[in-house]
């Protein structure tokens, strides 16, 4: 799928949760996203940021403009070398959680998208990918 | 270091966000919040997110316990100017917000605070003790 643009950016301490969810809010507008769309999308985008840095140790977000021909969307790849998830059944649980969460991170954010995807290795580390369409 | 201040004024305690809080943020409103109400005997509580963009399971969850927290202390808290796509979003989420009262904004927030903290003794009494 052709990628218009992309950004990528850090993912370190709770600051740079911040950064990425006014990246992610900037670059929604850009594509045209309605506010209640805007607002699903950076939410989604904090709580997996948030995932990234607490439980993956930190990694990148990259953003990621793209467009399917007919349509334009905004995709968001979270990336860290953690300890990976051994059990995605049980991550992706509502109230499930492995820390002093609510354990609405992964299976909220993937009601507010349109596309989800989490990869894990035990040891190797998570990717999540998230994809909202205009 | 931000910081988010928390107004007096009679028995209640103000706060409006107007930062996009970052997680240590929102942790240090929180227990400065419960701070504030134990020192001053605050009745009621009124926190403004208007200014918010978005309410993720973590800044929802501080403004839960905080509500949590200052009724086990005395005081009920209100959440006020919510915007609208924060509310779609949030309950897609999952979160509800289950004991946190609201109101549409400010002035509804005040009013609501002070009926149940028992301030309205500005209103005419109105046969207080008569049944129908």
């Amino acid at each position: 799928m052709p990628v218009t643009r992309s950004e990528a950016l850090e993912l370190r301490s709770a600051a740079d949760v911040v950064s990425v969810r006014q990246a992610v809010r900037t670059w929604a507008i850009e594509a045209g996203f309605s506010l209640v769309d805007q607002t699903k999308m950076v939410t989604a985008a904090s709580e997996i940021a948030r995932n990234t840095i607490n439980y993956g140790g930190g990694g990148m977000a990259t953003l990621e403009l793209i467009n399917d021909g007919s349509r334009r969307g905004l995709r968001v790849v979270f990336e860290d070398k953690g300890p990976g998830i051994s059990d995605i059944q049980q991550a992706m649980t509502d109230h499930y959680t492995t820390g002093n969460g609510l354990g609405l991170g992964l299976g909220g954010a993937k009601r507010l998208v349109n596309e989800f995807h989490l990869s894990s290795r035990v040891g190797e580390g998570t990717r999540v990918v998230i994809t909202r369409w205009k | 270091m931000d910081r988010i201040p928390i107004l007096k004024l009679r028995d209640l305690l103000l706060v409006t966000i107007q930062v996009d809080m970052h997680d240590r943020l929102a942790m240090q409103l929180q227990d400065e919040l419960t701070a504030r109400i134990s020192e001053t005997g605050a009745r009621g509580v009124l926190i403004d997110i208007s200014s918010l963009d978005i309410v993720d399971s973590f800044i929802g969850r501080m403004i839960a316990n905080t509500a949590a927290m200052a009724r086990v202390l005395d005081a009920e808290t209100v959440l006020v100017g919510m915007q609208p796509a924060v509310a779609i979003t949030l309950v897609e989420l999952g979160l509800t917000l289950p004991g946190v009262r609201t109101a549409l904004n400010v002035e509804k927030g005040m009013a609501l605070l002070e009926s149940a903290t028992g301030q309205a003794e500005d209103l005419p009494d109105t046969d207080a003790g008569h049944t129908e």
